[in-house]
C-alpha cells in the first residue's frame, strides 16, 4: 500500500480574517468575535492585534472591553466558522479530491499521490499557502505521514513543516504536550508535573504516562505516532466513477473547454463499460482561477456510454461556463448511473434497431438544453373527471397499463380550465339553444348529452358537471357543461371545455 | 383511342415531375391515406411524404379539426409502431381524444415549450431524428427562410413534418409541400336520427407544389374517410373573404 500523506491547513484567525476580506475597513483594527455563554459574553476569535493585547478566547467580553476600549466587537457570528471552513475545503478539492474539516479551525487533506501533479511536497505546500494567504487568510500548514503530527507541526513547529516518513517522533520532541490534541486538563496536568516538552515524557512507560493523563489522550498519542489508524471523514465522498482534468494553462476559450470535456468523457465512458453500467446524470465542476466552482449537470432518459451523444448535451451548455480569468481544473462524475441494457427493448420496435436509441437521443438534447420537464407522455388513468383522465409519466418506456377509453367521444382542444359561457337552455335538463363565447353567439343547431360526470368525492367536493357535444351553425363544435343540477331559484352556471373535430 | 391518349398524357406529366425535380422513385413505398379522390391532387397521385406540411387554423374550432385530420394521417403513418412528437406552447391537445382517430396517444411524446423561438429549435431537432415517424408543430408565425432550414433537415432525414400555424394573419410564403385548411362543416344526421352525426370538414388544399390545389367536403366515420363531394375551387375565395 502507498504511503498515506496528509496535509493540516491551520487557520489561526479564520473568523477575523474573513470579516476582513468583507469588510476592509476594518483591517489593523483589534478585531473580537463574541458569543453568549450562559449569562455572560465572552471572546470566541480575536485578531492578531487583539491578541497582542492580551485578550485571549474565552476571556468575558467586559474584560476585554477593559483592556481594550476601542474594541471592534461582532456579536452572534461564531456560527459562521463551521460554514466558511466547509467552504474553503471544497475550495481546497482542486488540490486533492479528500478533504475533511478538522474541529479548532482547520483542514486536513489526504494528500497521498498528489503533491508531484505540483513538482513535489514543497512546491504544494507553498502553492497551496500563497493562494490561501492571497485569499486575505493567515494561515499555516505542515506535511506528515499522520493527521496528528502534521496537525502539531501547522500549529506548534518551528522548524520545517513537512515532515519526512520516519521522523515524526522527532519533529514532535520539541513541542508542548498541547501539540498531542489532548484535553487541555491533561496536557495542564503534564505542565505542571514540568513535562513541557513531546520529548520529556514520550518515552516513558505506557502504564505509567496513562495513568496520569487517562485513557483518551493515550490513544491520541498512538495515532499522531501512526500506531493507530485514525479515521478520515472527508466532506465530499468521491463518486464512483469520477474524472479530474488540471490544466497546466488556465483554459479560457470555448474550444478548450470541449477538449477537456471530450477527454474526460471518454476516460468516465471507458471506465463505465469496463463495469456495464451506462451515465444516467453527470456532473462536470469547472474550477475556476478565482475560486468560483461552475457546474454543469446532465440527465440522459437511459443510461449512456455513447461519448458522443453525452458530449452533445454537455455542449448545448457550454454557453453557461464563463471561465472569466480561466478554469484550472475540470471534474466529471457520474452523479448516477444504471446497468446498460445491451438490447433495449422498449414499446417501439422500429424496423431500425438503433431506432429507439436515436430518439431517446433527441430527447436527452432536448432536456438539455430545454429542461427535461418539457418532455410530456401521458397514460389513462380510471377516472371519469377529464381532467384526472390521464396521469404524465416521465419514463417514456412505461407500458400501457389499462386500455384507452373509445365509448365517450372527447374533444381534441381541451381548456386547462373550463372557461364561463352565458347559454340560453328551453327547458330543464334538455342542450342549450344558443350560447356565447368570447363575444360570438353559437346557435346549436345538433346536440347530444347530457353526459354526467360525478365529482370523486373521496378527492375533492363540488358540483357534478353534465355535459353536452353542441354543434352550431356552421358545423363547429364544442363541449359545454352545466355545473350542478338544475335550479328554478338561481341561473345554472354555465362552462364551455372543449372542441372536437 | 382515349385509353392511349390519356396514356400518353400521363407519360407526359411525369417527365414534366422529373423536370420539376420530383423523382417518382422517392415515393416508392406510397403509403395509402384513403384520402380518396384528394390524392389526385397531388404530384403523381400520391400524398407527399418527407415533406412539410402547413395547416392553418386560426382559431380553436379549425384547430381542433385540424388536429383531428392530421391525427388520422399520423395513425397511418405509425402503423408499423413508429413514434412521434408534438411541439407546442400553450397546447391544449387532449390525448385521451385522439384515440378516436385511431392513434394511439401514449405513443406521441409531447414537448411543451414555454418560449415560441424554441418550437422552431425543437423541430429542427427532431426532424434530423429518423426515427420519429412524424413531427407535428404548432407555431404562430414560420418565415420563408425558417421553412427552409426544416426542409433540408427533411430532404436528409426523410420525417415527415405537419406544421400548424395559429397565426395565418400574416401569411408568409414557405417552402410547404402543401398548404391545408381544415374547418368543420354541419354534419349529415346518421340514419335521420337526432343528434350530432360523424365529423365532416372542409378540407382545402390552398397550394400544392406540382400539383393542382382543390377543396372537398370529407366525412370520417368508422375510422375512414368518405367523400361527400367536391367542392368547386370558386367557392374557396368566398370561403376566404369570411
Amino acid at each position: 500500500m502507498m504511503q498515506k500523506r496528509y496535509m493540516s491547513i491551520w487557520f489561526s484567525t479564520l473568523l477575523t480574517d474573513w470579516i476582513r476580506i468583507k469588510q476592509p475597513a476594518l483591517r489593523d483594527l483589534s478585531l473580537v468575535f463574541s458569543d453568549k455563554a450562559g449569562n455572560r459574553m465572552v471572546i470566541t476569535a480575536a485578531s492578531k492585534e487583539a491578541t497582542l493585547l492580551g485578550i485571549h478566547l474565552g476571556m468575558p467580553l467586559a474584560d476585554a472591553r477593559a483592556i481594550a476600549p476601542d474594541l471592534e466587537v461582532i456579536e452572534n457570528q461564531c456560527h459562521k466558522s463551521k460554514k466558511l471552513l466547509a467552504a474553503l475545503g471544497r475550495w481546497c478539492i482542486r488540490y486533492t479530491p479528500l478533504v475533511a474539516v478538522e474541529e479548532d479551525q482547520g483542514l486536513i487533506l489526504d494528500i497521498s499521490g498528489c503533491a508531484h501533479l505540483w513538482g513535489g511536497e514543497r512546491e504544494y505546500l507553498r502553492e497551496i499557502v500563497n493562494r490561501l494567504r492571497g485569499l486575505g487568510y493567515q494561515v499555516r500548514a505542515a506535511i506528515s505521514d499522520t493527521m496528528g503530527t502534521a496537525w502539531a507541526v501547522s500549529r506548534y513547529g518551528r522548524v520545517s513543516p513537512i515532515i519526512k516518513s520516519g521522523e515524526e517522533l522527532n519533529a514532535l520532541l520539541p513541542l508542548p504536550p498541547m501539540a498531542l490534541r489532548i484535553s487541555p486538563m491533561a496536557s495542564q496536568k503534564l505542565i505542571k508535573l514540568g513535562l513541557k516538552t513531546i520529548g520529556s515524557f514520550i518515552s516513558m512507560p505506557r502504564s505509567v504516562l496513562r495513568r496520569r493523563i487517562g485513557e483518551g489522550s493515550m490513544e491520541r498519542i498512538e495515532q499522531v505516532l501512526g500506531q493507530k489508524e485514525e479515521f478520515f471523514s472527508p466532506i465530499t465522498v468521491p463518486e464512483v466513477y469520477s474524472e479530474r482534468l488540471a490544466s497546466m494553462e488556465p483554459i479560457r476559450t470555448r474550444k478548450g473547454i470541449e477538449i477537456a470535456i471530450e477527454k474526460l468523457l471518454s476516460q468516465l465512458c471507458a471506465s463505465m463499460q469496463r463495469d456495464g453500467v451506462g451515465l444516467r446524470s453527470g456532473l462536470l465542476q469547472s474550477y475556476r482561477i478565482d475560486g468560483r466552482v461552475i457546474k454543469t449537470r446532465i440527465g440522459t432518459n437511459s443510461p449512456s456510454i455513447n461519448t458522443s451523444h453525452l458530449f452533445k448535451l454537455f455542449s448545448l451548455q457550454i454557453d453557461n461556463i464563463e471561465p472569466k480569468m480561466g478554469i484550472e481544473l475540470f471534474t466529471m462524475d457520474a452523479v448516477s448511473f444504471d446497468e446498460l441494457d445491451p438490447g433495449q427493448e422498449t414499446l417501439w420496435i422500429t424496423e431500425k434497431s438503433m431506432g429507439n436509441q436515436k430518439v431517446i437521443e433527441l430527447l436527452d438534447r432536448l432536456a438539455g438544453k430545454l429542461g427535461a420537464q418539457v418532455i410530456q407522455r401521458y397514460l389513462p388513468q380510471p377516472h371519469h373527471w377529464p381532467e384526472r383522465s390521464i396521469k404524465k409519466v416521465d419514463s417514456i418506456t412505461e407500458p400501457l397499463s389499462l386500455p384507452w377509453r373509445t365509448d365517450r367521444l372527447r374533444p381534441v382542444q381541451l381548456l386547462k380550465v373550463p372557461e364561463p359561457v352565458q347559454v340560453t337552455a328551453p327547458i330543464p335538463d334538455y342542450p342549450p339553444m344558443l350560447f356565447r363565447y368570447q363575444g360570438i353567439t353559437h346557435q346549436v343547431k345538433k346536440a347530444d348529452g347530457p353526459e354526467r360526470i360525478e365529482r370523486e368525492w373521496w378527492l375533492e367536493e363540488g358540483e357534478h358537471r353534465d355535459y353536452y357535444q353542441l354543434e352550431d351553425a356552421e358545423g363547429k363544435r364544442y363541449w359545454l357543461f352545466r355545473s350542478g343540477h338544475y335550479s328554478s331559484e338561481k341561473a345554472s352556471k354555465w362552462f364551455i371545455h372543449g372542441f372536437f373535430a | 383511342m382515349a385509353a392511349v391518349k390519356k396514356d400518353i398524357i400521363g407519360k407526359l406529366q411525369e417527365q414534366i415531375l422529373n423536370l420539376q425535380g420530383v423523382k417518382p422513385g422517392r415515393n416508392a413505398h406510397a403509403i395509402d391515406f384513403g384520402l380518396g379522390i384528394i390524392s389526385n391532387a397531388f404530384p403523381g397521385n400520391v400524398f407527399p411524404l418527407a415533406a412539410l406540411h402547413e395547416f392553418l387554423a386560426t382559431n380553436l374550432e379549425d384547430a381542433a379539426a385540424s388536429g383531428g385530420f392530421i391525427s388520422i394521417l399520423l395513425s397511418t403513418l405509425m402503423k408499423k409502431n413508429g413514434v412521434c412528437l408534438w411541439i407546442s406552447t400553450q397546447r391544449k391537445i387532449f390525448p385521451p381524444s385522439l384515440i378516436n382517430f385511431g392513434l394511439s396517444p401514449e405513443r406521441i411524446i409531447f414537448i411543451d415549450l414555454q418560449k415560441e423561438k424554441d418550437v422552431l429549435w425543437a423541430s429542427e431537432e427532431a426532424l434530423k431524428c429518423e426515427s420519429l415517424a412524424a413531427v407535428v408543430t404548432e407555431l404562430d408565425e414560420i418565415s420563408f427562410a425558417q421553412s427552409r432550414r426544416l426542409q433540408l433537415v427533411i430532404e436528409k432525414s426523410r420525417v415527415t413534418a405537419f406544421v400548424i400555424r395559429k397565426n395565418a394573419e400574416k401569411l408568409s410564403s414557405t417552402l410547404a409541400a402543401a398548404r391545408w385548411r381544415i374547418s368543420a362543416m354541419p354534419s349529415g344526421a346518421i340514419d335521420g336520427l337526432p343528434g350530432l352525426g360523424f365529423a365532416r370538414w372542409h378540407v382545402e388544399l390552398l397550394k400544392v407544389k406540382n400539383g393542382i390545389p382543390g377543396s372537398w367536403i370529407i366525412e370520417y366515420a368508422a375510422g375512414v374517410f368518405k367523400p361527400v363531394k367536391e367542392v368547386p375551387v370558386n367557392d374557396l375565395k368566398i370561403r376566404k373573404a369570411v
